[in-house]
């Protein structure tokens, strides 16, 4: 009865509240847009590359779609890489080639190393075809000329025979006349042996995708990890500031000289505030399946359950981290310390390839769970199985979190 | 049933160095208005919270309803309204005194009379649907002690109840705990206000922690051979001040 008196209250404070409900609904779509078209076509970088007296042969095998080539007429690198402000610079001297980077964008860089490697390898086996067709054109010629001589010979044998046969018959020798007749038909069989010429095999690949498909991209990977960070950043944000102004303005000090006990305001929040958590959740997931077409191989209720869980992580942190600030701003303050850290335990930079102490730290970010449970469903279908460990720690972050604000709350009334 | 609605005895209380109670002793019997008056800083607001049992005492205990304090349950039977104006700005009054009534526990059939009656005391029944943000800050006041009537409690506790309130609205307020008062509840009531202090039954001046003096306003003037309560106040304070000297 009283814990809904203030779910209730939390409700109307935050319906009439149009900027931060906007906030919330709208800035992680509008967020995750921007994302969408940031990151769906990285293939069109393009690397600019001056070059100076190179064989046209190496330059049209590195004249990739990556790759844009300028013919300058200076040897200095340096100096033309910074006059006209390219990312790479390649000369000749007689067989050695001389590339120069500027290096100021690595990716351009490895772009051109890129083109740069497979087009010397093109040329290296371009070469290697044309021997091998010379070496093939001899080989046919010698066979060629074997070809007239074994015939010259079985002619010769065959006409030797014929004449050998014709004398025997002559003589009516007919048991010699057979037995020369046999050999001269052994004799010609050989020569209508066929020339086979070995076929090259030539392979063709096919590829089969277990996740995603061939149209997977970063934004992809990217996103179960943002969905739980959006969640987690404006509940812990709204849910931090709101009780921050209960604190400063004495209304919870006015709340807790009635009845109330300290875990029935505690838990009016958790359900207040993570029934907006459930409505923002739903509302992002539905936008990126349905506009950005985002293939969910799990089931979107586990993506809903964890988000869930998340954000009542987020909600408990927010209301404990607000007992250390004194004002909203100090309240901001926190966000560095608390909030982006853990971005990066969540699943954008590999954890397992992190330095030791560093996974440490991991393991102790409500995100990293949150995010790894959220990415193994949506891009593995990973069942309620798999990610229950990851669920049960959230709700442990939670349980703990919850108990220390309501002890916390003995600080304004001793019952 | 007691007919004494709050009993404490021998408070003591300190932050850090400072003793901000000490040894303090209050009786408050039914149908009475007690009033606390004292510098800021004296450790008003500080006794009413042992009272309400928001702050723990050192030493001493504390009584209400015959019940030790702190005390959970008991809270709903006292009033309170807190020195500044704790009030949900986003909300209307109309949902201000609905929150604190469920809080209270007020049952649902009664709330909306309860609501009627609380702002027809404070006189905001015209302005119960508008936004707290809109109001003045005396009507916040009345607001905040409307919302310390929603339960209809036995025992108010009021901090500052008159602060920022104009002459003749707190005529009527004054009339109206005069009435309630009648009917057999009380009221503790801090105030720095001298001619609000003169209309108490019962006075107790507090500085730096001390109860200096206590009795009725006509008993504590005869006492000190003064004709206000303000001279009193002055008087009791010099006299205190010395003594500190002399020690």
């Amino acid at each position: 009865m009283r814990m809904m008196a203030i779910v209730r209250r939390v409700f109307k404070q935050m319906l009439r509240d149009k900027r931060t409900l906007a906030l919330m609904f709208l800035a992680p779509l509008l967020i995750m847009t921007l994302m969408y078209f940031l990151f769906q076509n990285n293939t069109t970088q393009l690397a600019s590359l001056g070059v100076h007296h190179v064989d046209q042969s190496v330059v049209n095998v590195i004249d990739t779609k990556n790759v844009t080539i300028h013919h300058y007429d200076s040897s200095q690198a340096r100096k033309m890489i910074k006059q006209h402000d390219l990312d790479g610079y390649l000369t000749q001297k007689n067989g050695q080639l001389t590339i120069t980077y500027s290096n100021s964008n690595p990716t351009n860089t490895s772009l051109i190393k890129a083109s740069l490697q497979s087009g010397l390898v093109k040329l290296k086996m371009k070469t290697l075809v044309t021997v091998t067709k010379k070496q093939r054109a001899a080989l046919e010629s010698q066979q060629a000329a074997l070809k007239k001589l074994t015939a010259a010979q079985t002619q010769a044998t065959v006409t030797k025979l014929k004449t050998a046969i014709a004398q025997a018959q002559a003589r009516g020798d007919q048991a010699t006349a057979e037995k020369l007749q046999k050999q001269l038909k052994q004799a010609t069989a050989t020569t209508s042996s066929s020339t086979q010429s070995a076929k090259a095999t030539s392979y063709t690949t096919k590829s089969h995708y277990i996740y995603g498909s061939s149209d997977s991209t970063f934004f992809e990977s990217f996103l179960p990890a943002f969905l739980g960070f959006f969640v987690f950043f404006f509940v812990f944000l709204i849910s931090g500031v709101s009780l921050l102004n209960e604190r400063t303005t004495g209304t919870l000090s006015r709340l807790l000289a009635t009845p109330i006990r300290r875990s029935e305001i505690i838990m009016g929040y958790l359900i207040g505030y993570g029934g907006f958590a459930i409505i923002q959740t739903v509302l992002t997931v539905v936008f990126t399946i349905t506009v950005f077409k985002i293939h969910l191989v799990g089931s979107i209720w586990l993506v809903f359950l964890t988000n869930l869980l998340l954000a009542l992580v987020a909600l408990t942190l927010g209301i404990f981290i607000s007992t250390f600030a004194n004002s909203e701003f100090q309240m901001i303050q926190f966000i560095p310390l608390i909030v982006v850290p853990q971005i990066f335990f969540a699943g954008l930079v590999p954890v397992d390839g992190m330095a030791s102490w560093l996974q440490a730290i991991a393991h102790i970010m409500p995100l990293y769970y949150g995010a790894n449970a959220l990415t193994a469903v949506v891009t593995k279908g990973a069942g309620l199985g798999d990610i229950g460990v990851n669920l049960l720690i959230l709700v442990g972050f939670m349980v703990v979190l919850t108990m220390l604000n309501i002890v916390g709350m003995k600080r304004y009334r001793k019952v | 049933m007691a007919t004494d609605y709050v009993i404490a005895k021998q408070v003591s209380k300190h932050f850090g160095h400072q003793q901000v109670l000490n040894q303090i002793d209050l009786t408050l019997p039914a149908g009475m208005i007690y009033g606390l008056i004292g510098p800021s800083g004296a450790g008003k607001t500080t006794l009413i919270k042992s009272i309400l049992g928001m702050e723990a005492v050192d030493s001493g205990t504390v009584k209400v309803m015959d019940t030790v304090m702190p005390n959970r349950a008991v809270m709903a039977q006292v009033g309170y309204m807190a020195q500044s104006d704790a009030l949900y700005e986003t909300l209307t009054a109309r949902e201000n005194l609905t929150l604190f009534g469920q809080l209270m526990s007020v049952p649902k059939i009664k709330l909306a009379q309860m609501i009627d009656y609380a702002a027809g005391l404070v006189d905001l029944t015209s302005q119960l649907d508008k936004r707290v943000s809109g109001y003045s800050g005396g009507m916040k006041r009345r607001l905040s002690l409307a919302i310390a009537l929603i339960q209809d409690p036995q025992l108010l506790i009021l901090d500052e109840p008159t602060v920022g309130i104009d002459p003749e609205l707190r005529q009527q307020i004054w009339t109206e705990l005069n009435k309630l008062k009648d009917t057999g509840k009380s009221m503790l009531v801090t105030t720095h206000v001298m001619d609000e202090a003169e209309r108490c039954d019962y006075l107790m001046l507090i500085r730096h922690g001390i109860a200096l003096a206590e009795g009725t306003p006509a008993a504590l003037k005869q006492q000190y051979a003064v004709d206000t309560i303000e001279q009193v106040f002055l008087k009791a304070g010099r006299m205190q001040d010395a003594n500190d000297g002399n020690r």
